[in-house]
């Protein structure tokens, strides 16, 4: 057997430094909240957002170096950082979103940045685990702490309902990771990623074991409950939908994309060897995914459901990358993600601003009229529905530009004409919410209370990251491009 | 001393219980034995790693099946504490029963 010599030193800390510092914070706030009086609740949400500003500038202490750090556990390069910066975007925004929402909807309970805080962290430990059990653990800390927060609505039944089922068909999910990941080991005999593609590649025999297949297959089941792939998506709606909203924006961009950087680097890191084998069942699942999300989509009336859909259907064009598996198929998956966290979070905002306390206001009729009513807010919504539509100059076209050419690039002819096909169809229902803004007398006045200052910080950030991405996305492709070098 | 069992037998052993607790998770309609057959998965998957450890002289899936055993517990007092919500507010915590949210 061999020996564990438990040894760290600060250079270790430095690699783990932001989760760290959101962990101190997190713990801070959890305690600031015993002692602070119900009325005066607002500072605890500011200290959630000065933990993630200063767990931003803490990254700079891990740059520099490729590192392992902890016995090889954890690493910081370039792909885990770019993730890591994501995943702050997302609470930043997240948080900003909620200071309002919480307020109105009478959650501002500091349990709730803590948790916030919390699925951050699993993010995090998730991009950057380069061992399945750090993955592993990541993905748990995550999803733990979002059960908690989608019910944290505790006398709103459909809040709870939503815990409900996330927690079962989660729970059921990480089983299956976990079996998968046991019997990848039990094939393998270790858990580190690049010791398990050292593995394959050296005795390739080992590839073709029904065990190694088994386990792949349970790998994916497990992935794709957290991203949402058809058909391990039947959570996602119901969740979405009773979820309290700023904690749906949360799920469908970092939980999402925390989901793809673990399903990439376990994938293209320790399982490249058995690419013949899950280029296939992935085909197949990118298709399903965004026809099922597509689909489905044009029927809903309820725009965080529908929203949802469209979420499962976005989760399908990343995975069009994920086949196409080239260079610019793995940087595309990153960019997307980006793209996607700016204009779907920039929308849920928009939703959080048109509701009021008991009353939601996510019908698609109460959008009627809203576009003279509050110009600025529906000009926000058209842009965000654009940008998910893929229209130009917004982000979202550029990130389907992407995938869909290293798709044609990889000659997935057909894969590529079945996303843009879909991307057609998905074009009516997003370009329906601007049709009600727009073109359609409000049967009933909408009643909005007062905008929160902080939600609409959080919807110009969005804007301004949309364009920003959508007018110059050479820049952000570079910054993906060096993200996946290593994994070439 | 453990008897000469190979331990392929230990695997689909364990692979027996997996599928059990699966199907279970599938048919019952209780949220309890629905919980209750997700920690028999993840028993099931222990046994593997302790297998799959003893047989390959490593101790990585030792040291995993206690980070199992740990989620678990975490993963039981969130989902204990979800149902108990659930029962408050509708009396009832048959996963049929619970049907607000649907297309």
């Amino acid at each position: 057997m061999e020996i564990f010599k438990i040894q760290f030193s600060a250079a270790d800390l430095k690699v783990i430094a932001p989760e760290l510092v959101l962990t101190i914070f997190a713990l801070f706030v959890l305690i600031l909240s015993v002692f602070v009086r119900r009325q005066s609740r607002g500072p605890l949400g500011y200290t959630a957002l000065v933990g993630v500003v200063i767990a931003f500038f803490s990254l700079f202490l891990g740059i520099g170096k490729e590192i392992k750090a902890f016995n090889g556990m954890v690493t910081m390069d370039p792909f885990c950082l770019f993730f890591k910066v994501m995943f702050l975007i997302v609470a930043f925004l997240t948080i900003l979103a909620s200071l309002g929402y919480t307020k109105r909807e009478g959650i501002d309970l500091g349990e709730y940045y803590v948790l916030v805080l919390f699925a951050t962290v699993g993010m995090m430990l998730m991009a950057s685990g380069v061992n399945l059990l750090i993955i592993f653990l990541g993905l748990e800390v995550m999803s733990i702490s979002i059960y908690v927060l989608a019910g944290i609505m505790r006398d709103d039944t459909r809040s709870v309902e939503a815990a409900f089922k996330y927690f079962l068909l989660g729970a059921f999910a990480s089983a299956f990771l976990l079996y998968g990941i046991a019997l990848t080991y039990a094939s393998t005999g270790t858990l580190d990623l690049a010791g398990i593609g050292e593995v394959l590649t050296r005795q390739a025999w080992i590839s073709s074991l029904p065990i190694v297949i088994i386990g792949l297959a349970l790998l994916i089941i497990g992935f794709g409950f957290k991203i949402a792939l058809v058909p391990f998506h039947m959570w996602t709606p119901d969740v979405y939908e009773g979820a309290p909203t700023s904690i749906t924006a949360f799920m469908a961009t970092g939980v999402k994309a925390a989901g793809f950087a673990a399903f990439v680097r376990v994938f293209f890191y320790a399982l490249p060897n058995l690419q013949a084998y899950w280029t296939q069942i992935m085909w197949i699942l990118a298709v399903a995914t965004m026809t099922v999300g597509n689909i489905i989509a044009l029927s809903q009336t309820n725009i965080k459901r529908m929203l949802a859909y469209s979420s499962i259907a976005h989760a399908g064009y990343i995975m069009v990358a994920f086949v196409a598996g080239n260079e610019l198929g793995k940087s595309s998956i990153l960019f997307y993600l980006l793209a996607y966290v700016f204009m779907n979070i920039g929308a849920f905002t928009v939703v959080i601003l048109l509701g009021k306390k008991g009353e939601e206001n996510t019908q698609l009729a109460d959008y009627a009229g809203v576009g003279f009513k509050h110009p600025l807010l529906a000009a926000s919504m058209s842009i965000f529905m654009l940008s998910l539509a893929g229209v130009p100059p917004m982000a979202g076209f550029m990130a389907k530009f992407y995938v869909f050419s290293a798709a044609v690039k990889a000659r997935y002819y057909w894969l590529a004409v079945i996303g843009v096909l879909n991307s057609a169809v998905a074009a009516y229902y997003y370009l329906r919410v601007l049709i009600y803004m727009y073109f359609r007398e409000p049967e009933r006045e909408l009643a909005v209370g007062a905008f929160s200052p902080s939600a609409v910080l959080a919807v110009i950030i969005s804007v301004w990251g949309v364009l920003q991405i959508g007018i110059l996305p050479s820049t952000f492709l570079a910054l993906a491009q060096r993200s996946v070098q290593f994994l070439l | 001393m453990l008897p000469n069992v190979p331990p392929v037998c230990y695997l689909i052993v364990s692979a027996l219980i997996f599928a059990i607790g699966a199907v279970g998770v599938l048919i019952r309609r209780d949220a309890i034995v629905i919980f209750m057959c997700i920690e028999m998965m993840l028993s099931a998957v222990n046994l593997s790693l302790i297998t799959a450890s003893h047989y390959l002289d490593s101790l990585d899936g030792v040291l995993m099946v206690f980070f199992v055993m740990t989620v678990a517990a975490a993963e039981a007092a969130v989902g204990l504490a979800i149902f108990v919500l659930l029962y408050r507010g509708r009396g009832t915590i048959k996963v049929d029963e619970i049907n607000l949210l649907k297309w």
